[in-house]
């Protein structure tokens, strides 16, 4: 059965093709359809995941959550949406006006953007460009600007003091961030999305339960939220770098925030949940957008369970966790998972580094107890080191320093 | 060619999709601005001295640890495609270059330089 994204791009070639249109102006308005289609499903998205979260936030909280327009309150947003686009878009005084309404502008921008890689079903994908990994990594860290831009051009010392804070957290976690996003490319062999997809007959987060770990961790704290929301502290910063926006410049930087909370799902969904694989999906290819989206889905309330439920780190314990924990450990990772898997290649017969779920078996069994081992390591080490500061703390005068 | 042509056009989409409501929400919406409202929100207590000064020495330091990093896992990516294909010894290679990473993040640890102050 053919996939049907693969029938109605038949159809669009073989319609515009009728009409005249080929090469290059073929491409481009084939490539205007599929953004046009790509940006119009997010907008949607987005209003529907802001609903779920809230929804989720709400009963974590003992609460009912929105429920008043439309069933269930799904339309809550749509008119949150309208009545901040009849709000007053506040410019203070002194600040720079064309970083401060491109700030948000970009920060909406690098987010949609990540979606040109990501593949719905086997040839629904915007373009699988042979370096998609690397064009993830470029492009999320796109969005740092935007902080930094919020922050400077608003002309007021919250803002200022939160962006810095913001921009030197988010820029520690892209450390763990790309070693880990290393990871399935170094597994597969190539940085082609659809090709790290389809390598995995065993989902990475089962052969390697500690970087898929790193990496979720590492990509929640790049969106900033709880326990990482260390943009908005209301004793210190109040709301932090979007401190100035109101109306629809504030509900554009909201729109990026829970878009991004979704993106980086998805992100671990195709990296390393076997994005739309699932069962009969080489019968009927269609229904790899179904598991995508129920796998997205899983770890986005994963996101919003951690969210609603942990209490938040402040900014020393945050870039401690990130240069003395993450870090080291994804670099003991990356070293040991390497030797490993190249001493077992030469020593067994059986190990093969590609194939099905029964030929992939004896690395899969490497690869996590080498996770196992190096999650030990860091258990040990850092119980070790609780145990020496306690001691510190109880007797000050006996401490080693 | 083709592979980026999508991705051109998609950021132009997507740069005009933000950049629609703002522009709406400035057209519709009040434009009815004075000093008081206007003013710097410092919780109602008037703004003093300037914004945009410099600031702390720290910063840089993260800055750089983080430049290093990043820059040496770009480096690292081109080695981690061909892995499957490379020998122990390449291999060795690449880990050798990790471990002299890690001795400059052990050696950044052990003089303190990353503790947030």
């Amino acid at each position: 059965m053919p996939d049907l994204f693969t029938v109605i791009d038949d159809w669009l070639v073989s319609l515009l093709t009728g009409w005249g249109a080929s090469g290059l102006i073929l491409d481009i308005i084939l490539s205007l359809i599929g953004s046009l289609v790509v940006v119009g499903y997010l907008l949607t998205l987005a209003l529907f995941i802001i609903w779920f979260e809230r929804k989720v936030v709400a009963r974590i909280q003992d609460r009912i959550g929105p429920n008043r327009v439309g069933p269930w309150g799904l339309f809550q947003n749509v008119a949150d949406v309208l009545k901040l686009m009849t709000k007053e878009i506040v410019i203070p005084s002194g600040a720079d006006l064309i970083p401060f309404l491109l700030a948000p502008v970009i920060a909406t921008a690098t987010v949609l953007m990540l979606w040109a890689v990501l593949p719905f079903t086997r040839n629904a994908i915007g373009t699988d460009v042979s370096i998609g990994v690397l064009y993830l990594a470029a492009v999320s860290s796109l969005g740092f600007m935007s902080i930094l831009m919020a922050g400077w051009s608003s002309n007021n010392k919250y803002a200022l003091l939160g962006a810095f804070r913001a921009v030197a957290m988010l820029v520690s976690y892209e450390v763990p961030l790309i070693l880990m996003l290393l990871i399935p490319v170094l597994l597969t062999g190539s940085m082609r999305i659809n090709a790290i997809v389809e390598a995995q007959s065993i989902w990475y987060v089962f052969s390697m339960p500690l970087a898929a770990l790193i990496f979720y961790i590492a990509n929640h704290a790049e969106v900033a939220r709880s326990p990482f929301d260390l943009l908005e502290a209301e004793s210190e910063i109040v709301a932090g770098y979007h401190i100035e926006y109101s109306g629809m410049a504030f509900a554009t930087f909201y729109l990026a925030e829970f878009l991004h909370a979704f993106t980086i799902s998805a992100l671990t969904a195709t990296l390393f949940l076997g994005g739309w694989r699932g069962p009969f999906v080489d019968q009927v290819p269609t229904l790899g957008i179904v598991y995508f989206f129920i796998k997205s889905f899983a770890v986005y309330f994963v996101n919003v369970w951690a969210r609603g439920t942990l209490p938040r780190l402040r900014i020393d314990q945050i870039m401690d966790f990130c240069w003395k924990l993450l870090v080291p450990v994804s670099l003991l990772l990356l070293v040991l998972t390497v030797i490993a898997d190249k001493t077992a290649l030469q020593f067994f017969s059986g190990y093969s580094v590609g194939g099905t779920a029964i030929e992939m078996l004896p690395r899969s069994a490497v690869l996590f107890g080498v996770n196992l081992l190096v999650a030990g390591i860091a258990v040990v080490s850092l119980a070790q080191q609780g145990r020496r500061d306690r001691e510190a703390d109880l007797y000050p005068e006996t401490a080693v320093d | 060619m083709k592979d980026w042509t999508f991705i051109v056009i998609l950021s132009i989409v997507a740069m005009a999709t933000p950049l629609a409501p703002i522009l709406i929400g400035r057209l519709i919406g009040p434009r009815k601005g004075n000093e008081l409202k206007n003013a710097t929100y410092e919780c109602g207590v008037e703004t003093r001295g300037d914004t945009w000064v410099q600031f702390k020495v720290q910063y840089y330091i993260f800055a750089l640890v983080f430049l290093v990093f990043d820059v040496e896992v770009v480096f690292l990516y081109p080695w981690a495609v061909a892995y499957n294909r490379l020998p122990l010894f390449g291999v060795l290679a690449g880990v050798v270059f990790v471990i002299t990473l890690a001795e400059a993040l052990i050696y950044t640890i052990r003089k303190d330089a990353l503790r947030w102050i």
